[in-house]
């Protein structure tokens, strides 16, 4: 396409366009109506000039007859501008007046008609000007004449001229600037587009750092391109995270997968006496177990996330979900010396699944459980469910050394495992799992420091849900 | 142990049915392999159990020509109560739920181990055997009475938490019978994700001190690799 065809192809041009003609349609008619309005109101001055004209001439011919007449239409006929006259015999002969070759249209009598006339110009000779338009009206006078007066519709014509010329410049003008207008409002919306167009091909080429430009007048296409590129950063962040759980998935998936190739071929190699082969399978056993483990937490983030299952959701009754996951924790916690105590207040419903709550709750207390030992006193877990306005606010809390607040957002992240070396046992998808199961549940998981409840501060894992109505 | 039973085995996978096969045959049961749904679907019609055929149907859910869920469907509508045990690699819990709905009796996803299948096939066989509801369970001197909700070993009577009552009942519903971690996780919490550390085994310890504590003769035993059993004897 070329430039021209692609500007007048734009949006902003066809509707500059068509406004542009109805603005033109509407004066036009506006101007139509004033001149309309106008001619009715001379036509009917006009009229009533005549009618006392023509009153007065017949007044007169009723007292002096036709002399009188002859003479005072000869006096009038002398002044300059004056109305037109003429006196017929009962023959149609012209007995006197200012004009000849009358041709009138129809009308009613006593209603002023429109004709054409020529008029007797001063001089012997005859000569008559041009065919002009004239109004005029006509009486019968006593003796079988007619008695005839007009007025010259010069005036008018002059004003329909007027009004005729003004509706065709302003039609010209209004199609000029238009076109003008249409043309720079196209040009400058297809400047911004094509800098869009340009931009978004960047990041279909792979550059996911362009963003589309934003011109700062705060209209449309501003607030599109803002939320097109908030889009863009939300992607990117994505495209980070990716790329940080592949490297993760590739840290997590090929240690362990290195692992299990390792005591297989180690095995194999030489002679190894029966006992050996078997202990030599039972460790490829658990360690393809601990992979599995591993893949169904990455395959169930990644479904949460994509926040697949939440169609399923029933109302759940958090105090018997605490009650049971506590029930199916507390003889762990015992062994290990530590207790385990829940404060939740009865009816406190959510809208989700019992299954990936129970999980999430799972994990939050053995996190608790493997992570949050105090270096002296007694251990304690305590969960706590309570109701803050319209949302729910589930924590597990320990009173072990917690983690620096600096670090409560990393340790969120999928893989994050805040002893660097990953020495600890754990996937270290764990937290990651929870907060995706929160982030399914329309609600999200936080670290905090400071526990609730317990004598030391430790770390308070809080997840925070929308409650059910 | 359970007596030999007769199982099919539909699942498109040859290295892994025969797998199973084998597996099944060391276990002391007899196992036929049906490589694609319809070809199931003939097999498991033609040979309805009671009539020496397959007492169990242990089915992949994604099969060539015909799909597992609808081989289910079709032997359900043709009133074959065999007991199916549904093997997928979808481990989400609405596909549980779609495949017990098709009239699955059991959900196992893939990768499992075999002691978990073989546990899972051998409970359900049995279910399937004359339906009979017991008001009471009794195993040696060892007797739990489900109306009263009374645990008694010999004359005396054992407190039991209300979980601790599930499990024994669980385990001693299914005396005779391995039931595993995973088991006891789905019927007594209904529960369908791995709790980690080692939860069910300090239930089970606990379970243990409660009511073997002091006795003669153990009756709760643990079966290594695989899970737990109540059984009178060593």
């Amino acid at each position: 396409m070329t430039g021209l065809s692609r500007l007048v192809a734009t949006t902003a041009f066809k509707l500059s366009l068509a406004y542009m003609l109805v603005a033109a349609l509407f004066a036009g008619g506006l101007i139509a109506y004033v001149g309309a309005s106008a001619r009715g109101l001379i036509d009917a001055q006009i009229g009533q000039t005549l009618s006392a004209q023509i009153n007065g001439l017949s007044d007169q011919y009723r007292i002096g007859g036709l002399r009188r007449l002859q003479t005072i239409i000869e006096r009038r006929s002398a002044q300059p501008g004056s109305f037109l006259f003429l006196v017929q015999g009962p023959g149609g002969e012209t007995l006197a007046g200012n004009i000849t070759g009358l041709s009138m249209g129809s009308g009613a009598a006593n209603e002023a008609v429109e004709a054409t006339y020529q008029r007797i110009e001063d001089g012997e000779g005859g000569a008559t000007s041009a065919s002009r338009a004239a109004l005029v009206k006509v009486m019968q006078l006593p003796g079988n004449n007619r008695l005839l007066v007009g007025r010259d519709l010069e005036e008018r014509e002059r004003l329909n001229a007027v009004l005729n010329q003004a509706i065709r410049w302003l039609i010209l003008a209004l199609v000029g600037f238009g076109g003008v207008g249409a043309f720079f409002v196209a040009r400058r919306v297809l400047a911004r587009m094509d800098a869009m167009t340009d931009t978004t091909q960047r990041i279909m080429a792979g550059d996911l750092s362009g963003r589309l430009p934003v011109s700062g007048s705060g209209d449309e296409l501003d607030r599109l391109a803002q939320n097109l590129n908030a889009m863009l950063v939300r992607i990117g962040e994505l495209m980070q995270g990716m790329k940080e759980v592949s490297d993760n998935v590739a840290h997590d998936l090929r240690t362990p997968l290195t692992r299990l190739r390792n005591s297989a071929e180690a095995a194999l190699r030489g002679t190894s006496s029966k006992a050996e082969y078997r202990q030599a399978l039972a460790r490829v056993i658990e360690e393809s177990d601990g992979l599995i483990g591993t893949f169904n937490a990455l395959l169930m983030i990644a479904r949460a996330e994509a926040g697949s299952g939440a169609d399923a959701f029933k109302p759940v009754d958090v105090g018997a979900l605490l009650a049971d996951v506590q029930d199916m924790y507390e003889p762990v916690a015992e062994e290990a010396g530590v207790a385990l105590t829940a404060d939740v207040p009865s009816d406190l419903q959510v809208d989700g699944s019992r299954e990936l709550l129970s999980q999430a709750i799972a994990n939050l207390i053995d996190n608790a459980l493997k992570y949050g030992r105090p270096k002296d006193g007694a251990p304690a877990i305590h969960i706590t469910a309570e109701r803050d306005g319209a949302s729910l606010r589930l924590s597990v809390a320990d009173n072990g050394a917690g983690i620096p607040p600096e670090l409560c957002a990393r340790a969120v992240e999928r893989f994050a495992r805040l002893d660097e070396s990953r020495t600890k046992p754990g996937s270290g998808l764990g937290l990651s799992l929870v907060a995706a199961i929160a982030h399914l549940h329309r609600g999200q998981l936080r670290l905090e420091p400071g526990a609730q409840g317990l004598s030391q501060p430790g770390l308070r894992a809080v997840m925070d849900l929308p409650v059910l109505a | 142990m359970v007596a030999g039973m007769k199982i099919l085995i539909v699942e498109d996978d040859t290295d892994a049915a025969g797998y199973l096969v084998k597996a099944f045959a060391e276990a002391g049961h007899v196992a036929d392999h049906a490589r694609d749904g319809l070809t199931g679907y003939g097999m498991a019609s033609e040979h309805p159990a009671g009539e020496g055929g397959y007492e169990c149907l242990i089915i992949d859910r994604m099969l060539p020509r015909m799909d597992g869920l609808t081989v289910i469907k079709g032997l359900r509508e043709q009133g074959l109560e065999t007991p199916v045990i549904i093997l997928s690699a979808l481990a989400q819990v609405d596909d549980r739920v779609k495949g017990l709905r098709a009239g699955g009796d059991d959900y196992l996803t893939k990768p499992y181990a075999f002691s978990e299948l073989l546990a899972r096939v051998e409970i359900l066989a049995r279910r399937k055997s004359p339906q009979v509801v017991d008001t009471s369970y009794v195993v040696a001197d060892l007797k739990l009475d489900r109306l009263s909700h009374k645990v008694t070993r010999g004359n005396e009577e054992i407190p039991l938490q209300p979980r601790e009552f599930r499990l024994l009942e669980y385990l001693m519903q299914n005396a005779g019978r391995v039931v595993t971690r995973t088991m006891l996780l789905e019927k007594v919490w209904d529960y369908h994700f791995d709790p980690g550390t080692n939860v069910i085994d300090v239930h089970m310890s606990r379970l243990r001190g409660k009511i073997d504590k002091g006795q003669g003769r153990p009756l709760l035993h643990t079966v290594r690799g695989a899970g737990y059993m109540v059984r009178d004897g060593a």
